[in-house]
């Protein structure tokens, strides 16, 4: 295989490593401003994570090889799945070898070794937290992939540069079940991404965390790779959301220096953007009890179906 | 990939008033769903009066579509009456009897959407005969006009209190109206005078009805309905 388009994957997994964190730091940064807060740096995340790796690691008596493996194994998969995302490019070798359900498929393998790393010591709060993951998860992953099958239906593959690109060619018009699968993979992104309906991510309340107090345990570089895959599964669902739904600007085939350079501020343009709708949504919202997020989820997928159906009376007659 | 090229030709080659027409059929059957989901009678008379807003773009763009003179007047006629009056006047009741709040439905809400979504798919299934038959550019609506019935009717079976069940009530006959638009444009205009003021009388004696139920058992629950009994 030629050098280049290795080069240009790598290239691409750096962006979302460097990018993550800074992207996470926008979000808070809005939110700040929309509450009328003085605002933290948006650098806030990188020197976070900077202090974390230069502590010394404690582990609780009772931890596991699989609580020290854990954080390792999320931030893997969390960087495989963003080589797998079609952010900058079309044609890598990652983003071609697998497809949108072999991707939710990775963010489940992340999940479920988040939540057994945190029952692993046996704390109340990270088996509670793991709990609540696991209910929020199994909720949130038929929806997902019910948004993604109206996606592979409207374009007749399931691989996900081939979908983006096939939006991108179309001429625009007004779908109503591309409408629907949008505000579905919206509340599933809230949902996952422990984002303020379902879940607050600056909470210091562990009755009421639920990704937080799956962390409670982890210290120094365990803790900085955790917080390093969270905001990398962010940075990933919004890069799905932009391939779904806003496809422009993704290189399809030139993956040469000319096609990489145009992508890069499209990204960050649509980053920016994405950040602050976050932003505005967690802002107006009000984090709901636990036992409504099922109610949320069934919403999200039902907003999906619809979309199918809708796509399947009005779209393939 | 010859058939999805195919397919994909027909999907971009419709005209633009077409879209806008399915993009108000699909928020017709997203707004039922929301009336679903919605525990706050006051809220269930917004999202009515929005359905009603909705159902009245769409007469108005088949209206200007097909040329039919009378669809303006009935479109002008769904404003008047289901966007701007009915609405007035069950905002006027639920201040006097106030009722905000429905109690728990009996399905719970997550179970009620669900439900749901069978059913639009059996009326879809149900709407595929009438499709073929029928010969307008909006035939295929009619499979989510029938939906949006049915919807409707599975908020009256399933919320306790009068208000929500007048509110189904009307729902209902927001979807038989945008069916009898998308399979005909539209019915004579004198059944369409004939049917609203149907609707209109109907609304004002439940409004009296109210105020009589509550008078009787202290409240608007259709549950103290259900037994009979001689002794007042």
């Amino acid at each position: 295989m030629r050098p280049g388009p290795i080069v240009a994957q790598a290239l691409e997994i750096a962006v979302a490593l460097a990018a993550a964190p800074l992207f996470l730091g926008w979000v808070n940064q809005c939110r700040a401003w929309l509450a009328n807060r003085g605002a933290p740096s948006m650098l806030l995340p990188y020197r976070n994570i900077r202090k974390l790796f230069h502590k010394d690691a404690v582990l609780a008596e009772n931890a596991s090889p699989l609580f020290r493996i854990a954080p390792y194994i999320v931030f893997g998969t969390m960087v495989v799945a963003a080589g797998i995302i079609p952010s900058l490019a079309g044609r890598l070798p990652l983003v071609v070898a697998a497809d949108a359900i072999a991707l939710v498929g990775l963010f489940a393998t992340a999940r479920v070794f988040l939540s057994l790393a945190a029952m692993d010591v046996g704390t109340a709060f990270g088996t509670l937290g793991a709990r609540r993951e696991m209910m929020i998860g199994f909720l949130a992953e038929p929806a997902l992939l019910m948004v993604i099958f109206v996606a592979s239906l409207i374009s007749a593959t399931t691989a996900l540069p081939a979908i983006s690109a096939h939006l991108a060619s179309e001429r625009f018009t007004i779908d109503p079940s591309l409408a629907f699968i949008g505000v579905a993979f919206t509340l599933v992104l809230l949902a996952e991404n422990a984002r303020i309906p379902i879940d607050n991510p600056a909470t210091h309340l562990e009755l009421t965390m639920i990704h937080e107090a799956m962390l409670l345990e982890y210290s120094a570089r365990h803790l900085a790779l955790m917080e390093w895959a969270s905001a990398l599964r962010l940075f990933n669902y919004a890069c799905i959301g932009f391939a779904l739904f806003v496809p422009w600007g993704i290189a399809a085939r030139d993956i040469g220096p000319f096609g990489l350079t145009l992508s890069i501020p499209v990204l960050a343009l649509k980053l920016a953007a994405a950040g602050g709708g976050l932003a505005v949504i967690e802002t107006v919202s009000a984090k709901l009890r636990i036992m409504r997020a099922p109610e949320f989820l069934a919403s999200a997928f039902l907003f999906a179906v619809l979309g199918l159906l809708v796509h399947v009376l009005l779209g393939g007659a | 990939m010859s058939s999805s090229a195919a397919r994909e030709k027909v999907v971009t080659d419709i005209p633009l008033d077409q879209q806008l027409l399915n993009a108000c059929a699909a928020l017709l059957l997203l707004l039922s769903f929301a009336m679903l989901s919605q525990r706050r009678i006051v809220s269930l008379v917004s999202l009515l009066a929005v359905q009603g807003a909705v159902l009245a773009a769409a007469t108005l763009l088949i209206a200007w579509r097909t040329g039919e003179g009378h669809l303006y007047f009935s479109a002008a006629l769904t404003i008047a009456l289901k966007v701007a009056f009915l609405p007035w006047l069950l905002h006027r009741l639920i201040r006097r009897l106030q009722v905000y709040w429905d109690t728990e439905p009996l399905l719970n809400i997550s179970a009620t959407m669900l439900t749901g979504i069978v059913i639009v798919v059996f009326a879809f299934g149900l709407a595929q005969p009438i499709t073929h038959l029928a010969s307008t550019a909006t035939r295929d609506a009619i499979g989510i006009a029938v939906a949006v019935v049915l919807l409707a009717f599975l908020m009256m079976i399933t919320r306790r209190k009068a208000m929500s069940q007048v509110i189904g009530f009307l729902s209902m006959e927001n979807g038989l109206f945008f069916g009898a638009m998308s399979a005909t444009y539209g019915m004579p205009m004198v059944v369409e005078l004939g049917v609203a003021l149907d609707v209109l009388v109907a609304v004002l004696v439940l409004g009296v009805f109210f105020f009589q139920i509550r008078e009787q058992f202290d409240s608007l629950d259709l549950h103290h309905l259900e037994r009979l009994s001689e002794r007042r």
